[in-house]
């Protein structure tokens, strides 16, 4: 394992402590229970958007804790979701009153943290709104299973709930435009290389050299299938269809595209591919009425990418072009 | 009621730290098994939970075998995260909702406490028997416990009999699919593999089995 850390059991305090040498502007960091929150918390009257996870998907989601975006962050160890006290202490540091949003990504171990904390917090006479983020379309959905995972589509709710909540939206409304935002974005990634979890040393899968994984999520895990290692155009192609595909994204619609590295792979790949993927939304006459290109949810040193597209209105636009100011997103 | 047939705190506490040793010994199998269909820290975040338990065994010593489990199921909640923390730390604050006020437990009531756990892992989790989940591994290992009692064995030889039960049970998740955890994300691909959540709770039983068995052998 090559990498630039001092000691594996204390990657995610160093990280977060440099974090608040870096933003002391932006952001406080909080130890033993980690927490970020926003340097001006709480925001009286304002509904606090929450968001947490493993850690692992810098700057995903403590980089995006500041104005117009998350009011706190739980990052948990390494791919591994925060705890309720965690959570709960996060939350009583940035109540200001006007209830609590809660942004989970789909994963078992997150939905169960973040529900426990919820059901205390609602204990405690304190509203707790959860938008469960679930845009995989690699992942088979049904009743029966735990359904898709929360990818790409985190960054976007993010954006847009904590525009909603900056601008004084109560909770219900806030709610339901992070509603709106999960039930109509989709994404899907591609692997080229696995992880390094660094407590364990090793890369949690080996992909031959000619090989990649489609429809990884953001953990290094193996995906649905391995197949040959293609161009970048019909990697794109595969992954933009399946996207269209599940989502009727009809002619004349507009999105939001992200196109996300995993953490591995330089910024201009991440250019080639939305190359093509412009011009194949341009076939379909959906108009990319705003991008973000960049790594933004990531896993560790993976090599890949995740396509993300959120039909939008003029509504989610507006909230999309709200300033924002966190070190990872800031206009 | 002979002192062979009753728990005590001192058999509880020789529970955890078995549980602590085994996990520490399969910390690297539990994440290896991970690392084939999830994402390689189960066996990670349980010996961080479970270390954390062992060191508030020595310093919050209590007869309420009530308040017993529920430190155990608190430590476990903050301390191991992901799906585990929720999962075994609901375990632990069941049985101790079941044990609530009791110095001792008869073998009748330690399985209720465990069948209560396990059912409380049931409904957070909301798996079922064949989703490749360590309910694969409980459910099994309690009703082997039961029948065994009911057919008047010792503690130590029901447990014994659930840890086998148990073991079959965790073994039985290989040929399947997972339909809930984050294994179930890799479908089809899923199979082949056993499940490490059925293999630290298959490990749980098997270490009550031996606390249990060495008391009572200590104790005849």
């Amino acid at each position: 394992m090559k990498k630039l850390i001092n000691n594996p059991t204390l990657v995610v305090e160093e990280a977060l402590a440099g974090m608040a040498h870096a933003y002391p502007h932006l952001l406080r960091v909080n130890f033993c229970p980690n927490y970020v929150v926003r340097a001006d918390a709480p925001q009286r009257g304002k509904v606090a958007v929450i968001a947490g996870g493993g850690s692992g998907h810098e700057p995903m989601h403590s980089g995006y804790v500041g104005v117009g975006m998350l009011d706190a962050a739980c990052p948990g160890p390494i791919f591994t979701s925060p705890t309720p006290d965690q959570i709960l202490a996060a939350a009583a540091a940035v109540d200001g009153g006007a209830g609590l949003l809660f942004i989970v990504k789909n994963y078992t171990g997150d939905v169960m943290n973040f529900a426990i904390a919820a059901e205390e917090c609602q204990l405690a006479g304190v509203p707790v709104e959860t938008v469960l983020i679930h845009d995989d379309v690699a992942v088979e959905d049904s009743l029966y299973t735990a359904g898709r995972r929360g990818v790409g589509v985190t960054v976007l709710a993010e954006k847009i709930c904590g525009a909603a909540a900056e601008a004084g939206a109560p909770l219900s409304e806030v709610a339901a435009i992070g509603r709106k935002v999960s039930e109509q974005g989709r994404s899907m990634g591609v692997a080229l290389t696995s992880c390094i979890v660094p407590a364990v040393g090793r890369p949690t899968f080996t992909l031959p050299e000619d090989e990649m994984e489609i429809g990884i999520g953001i953990h290094g895990e193996p995906g649905r299938q391995r197949v040959a290692l293609q161009s970048a155009d019909e990697i794109t192609e595969m992954l933009a269809t399946t996207i269209f595909d599940d989502l009727p994204f009809t002619r004349g619609s507009r999105v939001i595209a992200l196109v996300n590295g995993m953490g591995g792979t330089p910024l201009m790949e991440l250019f080639i591919i939305f190359r093509r993927l412009a011009e194949l939304c341009e076939e379909r006459d959906i108009t990319i009425s705003r991008n973000l290109i960049g790594n933004y949810i990531t896993a560790l040193e993976m090599a890949g990418c995740s396509l993300t597209l959120l039909a939008v209105d003029d509504e989610l636009l507006h909230w999309w072009d709200a300033p924002v100011h966190t070190p990872a997103l800031h206009w | 009621m002979t002192s062979t047939s009753m728990l005590g705190i001192t058999v509880l506490i020789d529970w955890m730290q078995r549980y602590a040793d085994k996990i520490t010994e399969h910390e690297p199998l539990l994440t290896a098994l991970d690392a084939e269909i999830g994402d390689a820290d189960h066996g990670i975040n349980m010996q961080r939970g479970f270390e954390e338990v062992r060191m508030r065994l020595v310093h919050e010593r209590t007869d309420d075998l009530g308040a017993f489990f529920k430190s155990v199921g608190m430590t476990l909640l903050s301390k191991v995260g992901g799906a585990s923390g929720p999962l075994y730390g609901t375990l632990f604050l069941r049985m101790g909702m079941v044990a609530a006020g009791k110095r001792t437990l008869t073998p009748t009531e330690f399985a209720s406490a465990v069948a209560a756990g396990v059912e409380g892992i049931r409904q957070r989790g909301s798996a079922r028997p064949g989703d490749k989940t360590m309910v694969d591994a409980l459910t099994p290992a309690i009703i082997a416990l039961h029948q065994a009692l009911d057919d008047g064995a010792t503690l130590c030889a029901a447990l014994q009999a659930a840890a086998i039960a148990g073991e079959a049970g965790m073994k039985a998740t290989i040929p399947m699919q997972a339909y809930k955890g984050r294994a179930s994300y890799l479908g089809p691909r899923s199979i082949g593999h056993q499940d490490p959540g059925a293999t630290s709770a298959f490990l749980l039983i098997q270490s009550a089995a031996e606390s249990i068995c060495a008391a009572e052998a200590h104790d005849s």
